[in-house]
């Protein structure tokens, strides 16, 4: 794990080998001229005071440093195998294959010890020439919901529970309702309509999820670096990392990213067993979540799965970069616009009016 | 049911081939572009009710626009990977009952005693069974034009009027896709969504909204 990278020495003198710092560090301070031929310890001559301290200091320092290691020991040797790997792991980013692969194959085992199912982890990376783009009809949405709840299955969100402990019910995508009279006007949006039925006269629906910005403002403030841009373009988040300082969710202009306040409450029965690292595997409490594209899916050739469910065809995905893509075609025929263009996030979620 | 006889209906087909016959001819283009006031091949595209002209030289796609994967070939030999036509067990296939044994009736009227469930809001001021299924072969549709097509390419009937949707359902900005965003998809027909004898969407109950986050414990 940590073999790649050059071990750090104690000493000043360079020296990968020989292991003695204190001769070589005695060498340079007296300019004593020992580099090409060092005596062995054993022929050490009668020392100088000053000499003899150092010695001295050296060997206290060798000795905490060892006692450091010792002690170090005890602790590793106090906590699980798992603890310690979970301690030195590196981020996700940086892992290698091989830690990537212990890693998948720990969180396999915690599930299943969790949820008594056998829970696919994928680690697919980004597609080359793949940049996903979204686009959104507003003038077909009709405020259905079917998406939202077709999200929630897919990855893995925590169900509502208000006879546990703690009620922690998260959804990845909010759909506001509006005056068709006032436009986008997000201060005077309803998130929480609820008619006999959908669309109601007079008003419009706009669904607002991750916006997969090209410059994210959340990934800027994160202290760790637990969130960042894949190649494709979405924006992802290292759960093992994440410190749940919720930094991202004030920078997030639109309000897309959910915090686990409590343990997640996900029913075994109801767990999708095909997810992925940085997408929809189960997470713990304590860390942030978002939309993905349905990362899980997308990268395996699928359409999320709101795109899926609309049941007006109001949801359009595809590679930005592929010309026949249907993303493209919204793009070059349609006036599209983007939610909040002023702050230059740039999203990758566009809006338009397809009548 | 409408029943209401259209006086103009028989006038109309009589002239029906004549008319097709007029833009066959080579002074086609000239005669149809003095008729009207846009191009005749734009025509076809934006005046639904002209797109029974069939126009043969379609002019290059607009700047801007997506290229159209069917400019250049001929309407008959495009075909787009659809599921199946959502026809009812109960009825197809149509030649079952409408055979040898049961002649069609052309008039137009209110159909009593058999497919009563289907009552039509379609420009049923103008239309009529016959008008979208054919006579002859009762397990297909029939375009303006005569030509006959078989349900999974009713696509192509619906493009006749709605020329603009069916555009931007051929690049996939109206209707739905589904299958691979890279790969093999499949093109939902108008009628998965909408029922073409009624085809206004109807609206639906909303799924539960989410919690105010001050009754969150």
């Amino acid at each position: 794990m940590l073999t790649e990278k050059p071990e750090t020495h104690a000493c000043t003198c360079g020296g990968k080998t020989g292991g003695c710092a204190q001769k070589t560090e005695k060498a340079h301070d007296h300019g004593h001229d020992h580099a090409h031929a060092p005596e062995p310890h054993g022929t050490e001559p009668e020392l100088t005071d000053d000499e003899a301290a150092q010695k001295l200091s050296m060997s206290r320092r060798n000795f905490m440093k060892h006692s450091a290691i010792v002690a170090g020991a005890a602790a590793a040797a106090a906590c699980s195998a798992e603890d310690l790997e979970k301690f030195t792991a590196h981020r996700l980013r940086e892992m290698t294959q091989p830690e990537l692969k212990a890693l998948i194959k720990r969180l396999e085992a915690d599930y299943k010890k969790k949820f008594n199912k056998d829970i696919d982890v994928r680690a697919t990376p980004a597609a080359e020439g793949v940049k996903f783009g979204y686009a959104l009809d507003l003038s077909r949405c009709i405020g259905c919901r079917r998406c939202v709840h077709a999200c929630v299955k897919e990855n893995n969100q925590s169900r509502p529970n208000p006879e546990g402990d703690r009620n922690n019910p998260i959804q990845w995508i909010k759909v506001l309702e509006m005056e068709k009279e006032k436009g986008v006007d997000l201060s005077d949006a309803n998130p929480y309509y609820n008619p006999e039925e959908v669309p109601r006269e007079g008003h419009f629906y706009m669904p607002v999820q991750c916006q997969q910005c090209e410059n994210p403002p959340c990934v800027k403030v994160c202290p760790v670096q637990a969130t960042w841009k894949e190649p494709d373009g979405i924006v992802v988040i290292d759960y093992e990392w994440c410190i749940g300082c919720r930094y991202c969710m004030v920078a997030c202009p639109y309000g897309a990213r959910r915090f686990n306040w409590a343990e997640p409450h996900l029913p075994a029965d109801q767990v999708n067993t095909n997810t992925h690292v940085l997408g929809n595997r189960p997470r713990p409490k304590g860390v942030v979540e978002k939309c993905t594209f349905c990362v899980q899916r997308t990268r395996a050739g699928r359409y999320p799965a709101c795109v899926e469910i609309c049941p007006v065809g109001a949801r359009k995905f595809g590679n930005m970069l592929d010309p026949k893509s249907e993303i493209r075609a919204v793009l070059e025929s349609k006036r599209v616009f983007i939610l909040k263009e002023d702050l230059n996030t740039q999203p990758k979620f566009f809006y338009f009016f397809g009548i | 049911m409408a029943a209401v006889e259209s006086p103009h209906k028989n006038t109309l087909s009589r002239i029906e081939p004549l008319l097709r016959a007029m833009l066959i001819a080579p002074l086609a283009a000239a005669l149809v572009g003095s008729c009207q006031s846009a191009p005749a091949g734009k025509a076809a595209i934006d005046t639904p009710d002209q797109t029974h002209t069939e126009p043969v030289n379609l002019p290059p796609p607009q700047a801007g626009l997506p290229p159209d994967p069917m400019h250049g070939q001929k309407e008959e030999t495009k075909g787009y990977a659809v599921p199946k036509p959502p026809l009812s067990k109960e009825y197809w296939p149509c030649s079952d009952c409408h055979n040898d044994s049961q002649p069609p009736n052309r008039t137009r009227r209110e159909l009593k005693e058999d497919h009563t469930n289907i009552h039509l809001h379609h420009d049923e001021a103008n239309r009529w069974c016959l008008d979208c299924h054919d006579a002859e072969n009762r397990d297909a549709l029939h375009l303006a034009s005569g030509v006959t097509i078989t349900f999974d390419e009713s696509y192509r009937l619906c493009g006749q009027c709605h020329g603009t949707q069916y555009r931007d359902w051929k690049s996939g900005i109206h209707g739905k896709r589904t299958g691979m965003w890279n790969g093999e998809k499949q093109y939902l027909l108008c009628v998965h969504c909408h029922n073409p004898h009624s085809p206004h969407f109807k609206p639906l109950k909303p799924e539960a909204p989410p919690v105010r986050p001050s009754l969150i414990r």
